[in-house]
């Protein structure tokens, strides 16, 4: 028992004996702050905020673990084409076969043909149906539901972030312009040299191909990166490196899939911005920045439902740009 | 209310001046800024360093590597191949490997290394060619890519296997390498010696197809006896008609000795490297070579 209960314990007493009970001259701390906030509040805001405060602790993992479970299964599906020599999705993610159609990674197909310059007709057919893929899923949604890196950065960065709460690290972000130029060299560099440098770092290139031909060294290269992003710069390489990202992002300014946020139910507390890859894209959920009561978020964004998932109030949804209006 | 504010676009642009003349940014700030551009340079020094080492293979390409067949001359193959392993995946007798990042031949980039696994075309249709969706291995050259002179074939090449079906020939319009018989003093034809057992040894893993075995399926060459008087397995067993005979020829000294001779129709597919009994092999592939007549 506590100091303030064990004093009301001995009044009590008093008061059965014939004191009248008096108000309290000290109240605990805990107790002050309810006291507070029924003073400041109506019935239904305090009901409201109770709701709120459940929804905060109710933390869903939907969207995550969907995510998550596809970009594993598209992985595994190009292992066991090869490992079962079923024939479904032959190649790796650079370039495949859908069952003999052709798919060509857009960025990958991008370099070949600056420092080749000679398209034949696969490379088309296949970059075509990857482009016209991707428009309709989101552009950088090959990012957050296919790369096989950003699976392996998304684990780093729950390091990262554990680091930072235990001050052992310091967040410590980098020019965004960064990946914009890093594009344009890799570009300038595959049509100046006729020779696809990206591709000897690309992580997603060699993830992808480890996962389905063996290991390599070229792994030392994504495990350095990954150190790096749990020790100095939180998801460097999907942030402000990799040209991937951009080229998918470019494919998502044209998409109908997006997610989207709705002023109203907005709290404005930024729990969305603390979890997302690109917080850029969500500038619009802080206070006073939405430009219309409904705000699609643009194409840098990888559609990964991390926001979906944490956001209390259901203001950020996927969406369907015109969907609603067919239905 | 908007509309009522428009008209009061002269104070909007009065503010500029004032925005101009705001207080210089904080000492913490400023230092924050300067951190901020000094990880930018290093992530960008760290990244297009990392990105420079991948101009090795261009380097190391002037040394030839054998690619699989049909690929372009190696500077055209190292600027379209997109690394998929398509090709990898449709070798019968997984002959084609990624290269690594120390193997200097482009991080995975399809290489051959004959010795170990040979191409013997028992795809009987240059499978990885049809795979390759960029067009870096290929039938047949676009225009504007011109073939080094004694790298065509002459004809289309006769496949052994096939030879009674109706369309004999391989699709293959260049080389991709030459035999030639590196190291004559250990050829055991040249000694005149004979081969009993598996030609590599019973821990040797490399596969082949066999017609006379089997005509669709490739087995372990650990697992084929032989027993020859005197040594012809590269003759034997080469895939290609015409590409390589048991001739007699006049040694340096003068002499006359049985020796293995190529001939232009060999299109360097290593299955002669890869079968001769000789450790180290005494009939190489030049990757790359060109017939010399």
């Amino acid at each position: 028992m506590n100091t303030f209960l064990r004093k009301r314990f001995r009044e009590q007493i008093m008061v059965m004996f014939g004191r009248e009970p008096k108000k309290p001259e000290a109240i605990s701390e805990p107790a002050q702050q309810i006291h507070l906030i029924k003073r400041t509040s109506n019935k239904e805001k305090l009901q409201a905020a109770a709701a709120h405060a459940e929804a905060h602790m109710n933390t869903s993992h939907k969207w995550r673990n969907r995510r998550w479970a596809v970009l594993v299964l598209v992985n595994l599906f190009f292992v066991f084409s090869y490992y079962f020599d079923i024939q479904i999705l032959e190649g790796a993610l650079t370039a495949s076969r859908f069952i003999g159609f052709h798919l060509i990674d857009l960025n990958s197909a991008l370099q070949v043909m600056l420092a080749h310059r000679n398209i034949i007709t696969n490379l088309l057919i296949g970059t075509g149906t990857v482009l016209v893929l991707w428009i309709l899923f989101g552009g950088r949604s090959f990012c957050s539901w296919v790369c096989p890196y950003h699976l392996l950065a998304e684990w780093a960065e729950k390091i990262h972030l554990r680091l930072v709460r235990e001050k052992l690290v310091v967040d410590a972000p980098v020019d965004r312009r960064l990946r914009t130029v890093f594009w344009v060299v890799f570009a300038f560099l595959a049509v100046a040299t006729g020779y696809t440098v990206y591709e000897a770092i690309s992580p997603t290139g060699i993830v992808s191909r480890t996962l389905i031909y063996g290991p390599g060294l070229a792994l030392l290269w994504v495990l350095a990166l990954l150190v790096f992003e749990v020790f100095f710069v939180r998801r460097a390489w999907c942030r402000y490196a990799c040209p991937i990202g951009l080229t998918y992002g470019v494919v998502g300014i044209l998409s109908p899939l997006r997610i989207k946020y709705t002023l109203e139910g907005c709290f404005h507390e930024g729990n969305c911005r603390k979890v997302c890859l690109v917080p850029h894209v969500l500038d619009t959920v802080i206070k006073g920045r939405a430009v219309h009561t409904e705000v699609p978020i643009g194409p840098d964004c990888t559609r990964c439902g991390l926001c979906v998932d944490v956001c209390p109030t259901g203001s950020l949804t996927y969406d369907v740009k015109g969907l609603s209006k067919l239905l | 209310m908007s509309q009522d504010e428009k008209p009061d676009a002269p104070p909007a642009a009065a503010e500029k001046p004032t925005a101009r003349a705001k207080p210089p940014l904080s000492r913490a700030k400023r230092q924050e800024l300067r951190r901020k551009f000094l990880r930018t340079l290093l992530l960008t020094g760290g990244i297009v360093g990392a990105g420079l080492s991948g101009f090795l293979p261009l380097v190391y390409a002037r040394t030839p590597r054998l690619r699989p067949p049909g690929a372009l001359d190696e500077k055209d193959f190292l600027a379209s191949c997109i690394k998929c392993g398509q090709c990898v995946q449709v070798c019968p007798v997984d002959a084609i490997r990624l290269a690594d990042l120390v193997d200097g031949v482009g991080v995975g980039a399809p290489y051959i290394d004959a010795r170990r696994q040979a191409c013997d075309f028992s795809c009987d249709a240059v499978q990885c060619i049809l795979a390759c969706p960029t067009g870096s291995l290929t039938y047949k050259k676009p225009a504007f890519l011109e073939a080094r002179p004694g790298a065509p074939l002459a004809a289309k090449p006769i496949l052994l296997a096939k030879e009674n079906d109706p369309e004999p020939t391989l699709n293959l319009s260049e080389r991709m390498g030459v035999a030639r018989l590196t190291r004559p003093e250990v050829c055991l034809a040249i000694k005149g010696k004979g081969v009993k057992g598996p030609a590599r040894g019973h821990t040797f893993r490399g596969k082949m197809r066999y017609v006379r075995i089997d005509r669709w399926k490739p087995v372990p060459i650990a697992g084929v006896r032989y027993d020859v008087e005197e040594c012809d397995l590269c003759v034997r067993e080469c895939p290609v008609k015409g590409a390589i005979s048991i001739e007699t020829v006049y040694a340096p000294d003068g002499s006359l000795r049985k020796s293995p001779v190529v001939h232009e129709p060999c299109v360097g597919c290593g299955v002669c490297e890869m079968i001769c009994p000789t450790e180290p092999g005494s009939i190489e592939i030049v990757p790359r070579e060109v017939w010399r007549a």
